[in-house]
């Protein structure tokens, strides 16, 4: 408590009242505008606390009396892009492959919708720019399993290869080595033949007649694959599971049989489409 | 604590500036109707750009990220031209300040131009000096509250106006201005309006002299460009001292001119006594040359007891002799000097800036791919600006690459086949593109190479470099 408010006899102001050995201190209030400032920040905390949430509490927080939350706020945002979107996206449901590709207007918003989709659901197997890696397929050179048309790459990805959808596209190659369908000396015959078509290894008679009757069913006499089967081109230089001997021989020995999801399962159909459109785009579409 | 027993805090000591007549005055005035004239009226101006771009012929188009004066269209890549004319202004008030003094502040600047108009609204409703004195004395009543009312009133109407302007000139006026009065305007809009309504409001109407004397840095340094052949207001000292009340008829024998008067005080919008020499506050406007002549009129003494003068003319003056005004001097020729080069070199620029920009950005996922014919192709996305007002075609090439295919991935239906790109007036194309090389033909490693988009109807051509990957051997 102040002892005792007096005047400084040399200045003429008031003291603060407190005096230490002797020592008393010249009272300096704050300048008026920094007071009033200073209660206009309290006032504004209070009125604050009371609008918005502010305190913590046993089971949460008080959540005041506008009862804001940024997660609401961020479902509302959500809404209204939806929303704006949603004409778009209404067009694109309804229009046809072909004909999203004649709308500049269409293409350019298919394009970007499948380029997000492709970043949130496709680049964990196939990469950031669709470059694949070994066992998951490039998707921006020319060689394609399945067909490279828009038509037919939204039909992969719309039931997947190889799963329980039931229109997924569905072939296995047979596990030549593991099964006693041929010995292993015959499997390095034929591995040596298959190089042989992409100009590599050493053709020969044995591996020819292997080829002839075990393989061209699915490869085709001349070796260039059957895309209705999903049977890679073996004359290129495109190896999806590695092209040198060690891994064809595996390829033959024990078979490959790659799998993708059937995304019509997860996403919607207008997703579909502009994937598709995207990944046509990538470089290799036909 | 000061040791004279002063405060730490100067009380301000309101200022009642008299009203004055003159040529300065005059002048002032003149400049005054002329800015805030420019001011409030440019963003009405309307300008023909023909459909799908702005009709107003000075528009900053934030959203739009577009700056569109009259017929230049400025892109916000070439802010530097605000950089430019920044740089000019600065040194063209650097020039005028060592030639001048304090014109800028005195007359042009918009604190001095916008506190002008308050304090005539404040004249008009409130009286001049001693009227407007004896009632802020005088106890609260009806009839004062009414003034204080209107008074008020009228400088938040201006500083409403102010602000409106303010946001006209980002957004285009008329349909503004329905949407604010119809209160269907932005949220933004608004607060900035409210915003610079505030400032306007307090900085002209309550601030005023603080502003120049304790917020703005200009008066701290401009010291620095004001020399003794600066043309400052002074007082002709030796001329005016001693200094007293003088009856009339009566003998100006062994006397200065100075009456005393007082009425440069009482003219002087930021309360000082010219009297005093030069100093701080003062910002050279130049209505104390008006009051003291009129005294000098009125006493039938020759004018300019206090006038534009420089302080090397003035000491001459009072060693009895004269020497000319000197403007052509190293500062002014330094200070003219460099604001020519930056001028020409902005002005350069400006001439040949191109409608044309190219910017070429190499994917790097995937790095190359190589085709199943053994070719190797890297993709590019690459982006035309088309800085011009009508849609244009460019061809799109590739040097430094021999039987290098170029071929567009991201066209509509007929992709990958005619590298005719169509870009849209004022706008930027986002093409990906395509180049491919005959496997015998692919570089090891990294090759330079170059894109050249030329616009075949004008000539006009961009450039810009990359590079080109083949597989490592």
């Amino acid at each position: 408590m102040p002892t005792k408010i007096e005047k400084d006899a040399v200045s003429g102001r008031d003291t603060t009242g407190h005096e230490w050995d002797g020592v008393k201190e010249l009272n300096t209030p704050l300048p008026t505008w920094w007071v009033y400032t200073f209660w206009a920040t309290v006032v504004f905390a209070v009125v604050y606390c009371a609008l918005y949430p502010a305190w913590p509490w046993i089971n949460g927080h008080t959540r005041g009396y506008l009862g804001y939350s940024s997660r609401a706020e961020l479902t509302r945002e959500l809404e209204v892009q939806t929303k704006e979107r949603s004409a778009f996206v209404d067009r694109i449901r309804s229009a046809s492959l072909e004909q999203i590709r004649k709308d500049p207007e269409l293409f350019n918003f298919a394009l970007a919708g499948g380029r997000s989709a492709f970043q949130t659901n496709c680049m964990q197997c196939h990469g950031a720019g669709g470059a694949g890696s070994k066992g998951f397929p490039n998707l921006a050179d020319d060689d394609w399993l399945w067909g490279g048309s828009v038509g037919q790459i939204y039909q992969t990805i719309q039931h997947g290869i190889r799963n329980t959808d039931e229109k997924s596209r569905q072939t296995l190659m047979p596990r030549f080595g593991v099964d006693g369908l041929l010995t292993p000396a015959q499997v390095g015959a034929v591995t040596d033949y298959v190089l042989s078509l992409s100009g590599h290894g050493k053709a020969n008679a044995e591996g020819a007649k292997i080829f002839a009757e075990q393989c061209v069913s699915c490869h085709q006499a001349d070796g260039k694959g059957n895309q209705e089967m999903g049977s890679p081109n073996l004359t290129d230089g495109i190896w999806l599971y590695g092209g040198d001997r060690d891994s064809i021989y595996h390829t033959i020995f024990f078979a490959r049989n790659g799998s993708m999801p059937p995304w019509g399962q997860r996403l919607d159909d207008a997703t579909l489409k502009m994937l598709a459109i995207y990944v046509h785009t990538l470089g290799g579409g036909r | 604590m000061p040791m004279d027993g002063g405060d730490f805090y100067a009380t301000r000591v309101k200022v009642y500036p008299r009203a004055v007549s003159g040529r300065w005055r005059s002048v002032k005035w003149a400049v005054l109707s002329l800015l805030l004239g420019i001011y409030y009226l440019v963003p009405w101006l309307r300008w023909d750009r023909g459909p799908g771009a702005p009709s107003q012929a000075i528009l900053l188009d934030l959203d739009g990220r577009r700056g569109w004066i009259f017929d230049v269209v400025i892109w916000p890549q070439e802010v530097y031209f605000v950089t430019g004319i920044l740089i000019l202004g600065a040194i063209g008030l650097f020039l005028a300040t060592s030639l001048f003094g304090r014109v800028w502040c005195g007359f042009a600047c918009p604190q001095t131009v916008w506190t002008d108009l308050f304090m005539l609204v404040e004249r008009l409703i409130e009286g001049d000096r001693n009227q407007r004195m004896r009632l802020d004395h005088e106890p609260l009543s009806a009839a004062k509250a009414v003034r204080k009312v209107a008074k008020h009133a009228a400088w938040l109407l201006i500083a409403a106006a102010t602000g409106g302007a303010w946001v006209f000139y980002y957004v285009d006026a008329p349909t503004t201005l329905l949407k604010i009065v119809r209160g269907e305007a932005s949220l933004e809009i608004y607060f900035f309006i409210g915003l610079l309504t505030a400032t306007t409001y307090l900085l002209a109407g309550w601030a005023r002299e603080q502003v120049c004397t304790y917020m703005c840095p200009w008066p701290r340094f401009q010291a620095a460009m004001l020399d003794e052949q600066s043309v400052i207001v002074s007082y002709q000292k030796q001329r005016g001292e001693p200094r007293g009340k003088h009856k009339a008829g009566a003998s100006w024998e062994n006397r200065g001119d100075c009456v005393d008067c007082r009425l440069c005080v009482n003219v002087c919008p930021t309360g000082i006594d010219i009297r005093d020499g030069q100093q701080l506050e003062c910002i050279g406007c130049g209505l104390c040359v008006d009051a003291c002549n009129e005294t000098m009129d009125k006493v039938d003494r020759p004018r300019g007891l206090i006038r534009w003068d420089t302080l090397a003319r003035q000491q001459a003056r009072e060693r009895g002799t004269t020497v000319p005004w000197r403007p052509v001097r190293p500062r002014t020729i330094l200070y003219a000097a460099v604001f020519a080069v930056v001028a020409v070199v902005m002005l350069g620029a400006f001439v040949l800036r191109s409608a044309t920009d190219l910017s070429v950005q190499r994917d790097r996922s995937p790095n190359f791919v190589r085709l199943s014919s053994g070719d190797v192709r890297n993709s590019y996305t690459v982006k035309i600006s088309n800085k011009s007002q009508q849609p244009r075609n460019f061809r799109l090439a590739v040097t430094g690459l021999p039987r290098a295919a170029v071929t567009i991935a991201n066209i509509a239906d007929d992709a990958n086949h005619t590298p005719t790109l169509t870009v849209h007036a004022d706008a930027v194309g986002t093409f990906r593109v395509l180049v491919t090389v005959p496997a015998n033909q692919a570089p090891t490693g990294s090759q330079p190479i170059e894109f050249v988009a030329a616009d075949p109807d004008n000539q006009q051509s961009a450039t810009h470099g990359s590079v080109f990957v083949g597989p490592p051997r």
